[in-house]
């Protein structure tokens, strides 16, 4: 709460607070956590986010370490992969995780919902085409099934088949038998998504409080 | 539990007239049966020694009793009917009980508007006043029907056996925190500030009270400050709101048991010795610990034994539910025994149990538990309500104004100053804060009911003089609570527009994207380094998957993944309701879309497939194939002919459905195989196995059904019995071009896995899997109009061959 003295670069934390929204103490912790992952660097790349030891068990560690480095998160209308990133596109993509504000307009949370959605989207939408196509689709439920050694690719693919069949049920309605439905473009995705209440979902308690339990 | 408002608005007035009659007439007969019955009971015990030795000596066969020496045998004549009611009093009088609240339940919901009026619990505490009146009328002593054995030993435990078992776990975990809160703090701060102040009241002059110690005045606060879960699940049933706020409240009032408990025994030991030293209260701290922990250990214990009985019940599927029952009883019984908190053991017991036990069980218990348990709890809470009426008639009342209306008032004004204070310090740890709406429907949804009762009748009378008092107190804060609160919550949810339970079945999209939610902030959480409860929620899981399920899911299905589990279930269910939606019948017009598979797939350039040469079958392959899927269609049907008391009739539905999986995968692998290579011309109308394999694997396409003009196949789906013939003429239709209507099994399990043997015999024996040659074509080259337009390659334009129906 408040500017802590004790920071040195004070001006920047408060156009980074300005930015993304987060409290002064809030990026002071992340910062901290950033020098410490990136070994005191300046820029991040992706093989010291591998290093983490309590992501090797993540399914989708691959997708959520990708996402860090895809322009499009970085809200500067950018497209394509990068290869390193620095402390300010990290707290962009961090700040996607912030919970919303308790006053909010029901016109904010929908931005926020929004804003939310498209992190989502744009994780499953690899070759950002603007759709979620029925490869990627099954790719998406492959990578989530595929820690539980489960019972093979084909009950993936059955997933992820009845998975677009519903939302092009719910999103076209009717089709002709000859019609194609190319893919889950965002507006969709809005749609089907629209039950889980995803600005309360997709946040991290961290950034609620100001703890510093840090770990390796 | 259904509110059916609707539904009876066209019933002949008539009949209306004469339903209530009807029940008017009931209620008396009832009233009197019981009356009869509380008659008999005095003189019972009288004779009851004699008469039941009379009996069991009869029964024994020893001439001449020898109890009573003045006994002289006098012939009469043989009595061919007689009248004894002795006999067989208390389990009629029980089930009499059982009769008249399964009547009144039945009752309510016939008379139409009535139920949306007023909720079912004011009615039937109302019906309890009418027979309580009713026997009080015919001069004879009410039965102590609350007596507090029978309600803590059996109304109760259904109820919360209920409550827990489909307990939403999610939710309640997420909200942990905040319904712990409520929970403790806000009953002891209840509790306390009730009776303290009740005390200062009761010493000021005039009141006549002052007789009235602090300790009882703190005893009576700690029994009527509880919210009661029966009462909450009784009202909140029917107003169907908001997840949250249903589960903050539901739970509240569950968990607060341990507090009651704590706090009822620490008062009632210490009101004889009239002071609570320091000491005390740091003993009723851990006691206080003990008490919950203790009976969620208790409760645990229990569920992890039931989940492990459950993995070797495969083959006795009768008796699954009673180990069920049995185990969660225990539990509770268990938990009582020691004075720990039953109620959480119950709760934690059947929320331990459930995900194994679902796993391991058969579908046909799951339903028979999910049944029994409804059942249950739902008799349980209509004869609750209605004891309740029965014994405000029949307890002594000491009605003192100033008491009770102090009561009253207290209870409402320290329930709502309590959730606001306790909301303000919660709402700083939550990200979904809590709205002044939701603050007022928690506040406002604290009913109190019959365990308030309960506590209040097991007081000692000598220990506290003002039982009475007390008793009335209760009696009226319940009935204030139930009528006035219950009855207006309805409108008042509506009035101020709070947000409604969705009632949206789960799709598969928000499974998957909740899981995939789930691992995402797990991850984001390990990158940023913090140890939040995503982590440890991933930790668990991941500590549930490898060692516990090992351990109590039966076979290999403790590897599957919920994913997995989820769809499984949604095309199971899908399945069903295929079944039930009736036999014969197009699939009724409630069907959401007309999209099938082949919109979905990306078109795929057609191989030139001109040059391939589809070979056609032998005749001689034919008969093979033939021969082969029929044999095993009439082996399904033997199988379930027969029939054995002692195993379900074996199911190859379900007993089968592992394997019926496995192998609709392998089909599912082949179909598409088939689908690049499949064109138009020579195409066989849709193979019964490949339109099952379709079926199979795409719940949807049961539902593609268009008008013949569009020149797409339609299914009919004739549900006909398994033994129909139907079911074999299919195979008939190799030969048939353009077929007519191809019927397919309802049992789609049954004959599918029949099909899917023989199909994968024939895959076994190369038919299939030769990317040149497809399996079952018809001889002849027919050229089909009628095509795969299930499967998904659209080939090349058929326009024109398309003006037939497939199927007609």
């Amino acid at each position: 709460m408040g500017a802590l003295q004790s920071l040195s670069d004070e001006p920047e934390y408060r156009e980074l607070a300005e930015k993304t929204g987060f409290s002064f103490e809030q990026i002071g912790i992340l910062h901290k956590r950033f020098k410490q992952l990136s070994h005191n660097e300046d820029m991040l790349r992706r093989a010291d986010l591998d290093t983490i030891p309590d992501l090797a068990c993540n399914p989708i560690r691959t997708q959520i370490i990708e996402a860090f480095f895809d322009k499009r998160n970085f809200h500067q209308n950018g497209d394509g992969t990068v290869e390193e990133i620095s402390f300010e596109e990290f707290l962009v993509v961090m700040s996607h995780f912030r919970p919303p504000a308790l006053n909010m307009t029901e016109e904010q949370r929908e931005k926020v919902r929004r804003e939310k959605l498209r992190f989502l989207f744009n994780m499953h939408d690899t070759d950002n085409d603007g759709t979620i196509t029925l490869e990627e689709y099954r790719h998406v439920v492959e990578e989530l099934l595929s820690r539980s050694g489960a019972l093979g690719k084909e009950t993936a693919k059955g997933i992820a088949d009845a998975a677009m069949l519903e939302v092009a049920s719910i999103s076209m309605g009717h089709m002709e038998p000859d019609e194609f439905y190319e893919g889950i473009t965002f507006e969709h995705f809005l749609k089907i998504l629209k039950d889980i209440e995803i600005e309360t979902k997709m946040n991290i308690r961290f950034l609620n409080m100001d703890t510093t339990t840090l770990c390796k | 539990r259904v509110l059916s408002g609707t539904g009876y608005g066209g019933i002949h007035p008539i009949f209306l007239e004469r339903g209530l009659l009807l029940l008017v007439m009931l209620i008396f007969l009832e009233g009197t049966a019981l009356t009869l019955g509380a008659a008999s009971s005095p003189d019972i015990s009288a004779q009851d020694n004699t008469g039941g030795h009379e009996h069991l000596d009869d029964h024994q066969g020893i001439a001449g009793s020898n109890d009573r020496t003045n006994y002289t045998y006098t012939k009469k004549a043989f009595p061919v009917l007689s009248l004894d009611y002795h006999h067989i009093q208390v389990p009629f009088e029980i089930s009499l009980w059982v009769l008249l609240a399964s009547l009144m339940k039945l009752g309510f919901h016939l008379i139409p508007r009535l139920s949306s009026i007023v909720p079912e619990s004011c009615l039937l505490i109302v019906v309890g006043l009418l027979v309580g009146g009713l026997i009080k009328l015919a001069g004879e002593e009410v039965p102590p029907v609350l007596d507090s054995n029978l309600f803590f030993l059996c109304l109760l435990p259904p109820i919360i056996l209920d409550a827990g078992y489909f307990l939403p776990i999610r939710p309640f975990m997420e909200n942990i925190g905040t319904i712990l809160m409520f929970a403790v703090v806000g009953t002891l701060w209840n509790a306390f500030f009730v009776g303290g102040l009740l005390y200062a009241v009761c010493q000021i002059e005039g009141t006549y009270l002052s007789q009235v110690e602090l300790l009882p005045c703190l005893l009576f606060g700690s029994i009527i400050s509880a919210v009661d879960p029966v009462a909450v699940l009784a009202v909140f049933e029917e107003i169907h709101i908001n997840e949250l706020l249903h589960i903050l409240v539901f739970g509240e009032s569950l968990l607060n048991d341990a507090v009651t408990v704590v706090l009822y025994h620490l008062f009632e030991e210490y009101s004889g010795a009239g002071e609570v030293t320091p000491m005390d209260v740091v003993l009723g701290v851990i006691c206080f610990l003990i008490v919950s922990l203790g009976g969620i250990a208790v409760g645990a214990i229990y569920g992890i034994l039931a989940a492990f009985t459950s993995r070797f019940t495969s083959h006795t599927r009768v008796i699954e539910p009673l180990f069920m029952f049995v185990y969660s009883y225990m539990a509770y019984l268990s938990a009582e025994m020691f004075h720990l908190s039953g109620i959480m053991a119950l709760i934690a017991c059947g929320a331990v149990m459930r995900p194994y036990v679902e796993a391991n069980i058969s579908h046909k218990s799951h339903t028979t538990v999910k049944y029994f348990l409804k059942m249950w709890s739902s008799v349980s809470e209509t004869l609750i309500f209605i004891f309740l009426g029965v014994a405000t008639v029949a307890g002594p009342h000491a009605w003192n104004w100033t008491f009770v209306s102090v009561t009253v008032i207290l209870c409402l004004v320290s329930r709502v100053i309590g959730v606001v204070g306790l909301t303000f310090i919660i709402n700083k740890f939550r990200i979904v804060k809590l709205t002044t709406k939701d603050q007022f429907i928690v506040a406002y949804g604290g009913l109190r009911g019959a365990i308030a009762f309960s506590l209040g009748y097991l007081l000692d009378k000598d220990l506290f003089p003002m039982r009475t008092m007390f008793l009335t107190a209760i009696i009226t804060e319940i009935f204030f609570t139930v009528f006035v609160q219950g009855m207006t919550i309805k409108p008042l949810v509506d009035l101020l527009a709070v947000k409604k339970k969705q009632e949206a079945k789960r799709s598969i999209n928000e499974e998957i994207h909740t899981q995939f939610l789930d691992h995402l902030l797990t991850g984001i959480e390990d990158i940023c380094g913090h140890y939040g409860h995503h982590h440890w929620k991933d930790k668990l899981n991941r500590f549930n998957k490898k060692y516990i399920k090992k351990c109590l899911i039966a076979g290999e299905r403790y590897k599957e993944p919920q994913l997995i589990a989820f769809y499984h279930k949604m095309e199971f269910k899908q399945a069903i309701e295929l079944v039930e939606s009736g036999g014969g019948v197009k699939l009724p017009s409630a069907v959401p879309s007309q999209v099938s598979m082949q919109n979905i797939q990306p078109k795929k350039l057609p191989p030139p497939v001109a040059e391939r040469a589809l070979p056609q079958f032998t005749k001689g392959r034919e008969e093979e194939i033939r021969k082969i899927l029929r044999s095993n269609l009439q082996k399904t049907r033997q199988r379930l002919r027969s029939y054995n008391r002692h195993t379900l009739v074996a199911d190859p539905f379900e007993d089968g459905w592992n394997d019926f999986l496995l192998k609709k995968q392998r089909l599912i692998e082949l179909e598409k195989k088939m689908s690049n290579y499949l064109t138009v011309p020579g195409a066989i109308p849709d193979s019964p196995t490949m339109c099952r394999a379709r079926l199979a694997s795409d719940p949807n396409a049961f539902y593609n059904i268009k008008a013949s003009s569009d020149g797409v196949p339609t299914i009919q789906v004739d549900l006909a019995s398994p033994q129909s013939p139907d079911s074999v003429n299919m195979l008939n239709e190799f030969s048939k071009e353009g077929a007519t209507g191809q019927s397919l099994g309802q049992r789609e399990g049954a004959t599918g896995l029949g099909q899917r043997e023989g199909a994968d015999r024939d895959e076994d024996q190369g038919l299939m899997m030769k990317p040149a040659g497809k399996g079952e074509k018809g001889e002849g080259g027919n050229k089909n109009p009628g095509l795969m337009r299930c499967l998904s390659d659209p080939g090349p334009s058929n326009e024109d061959e398309e003006d037939e129906p497939f199927l007609p």
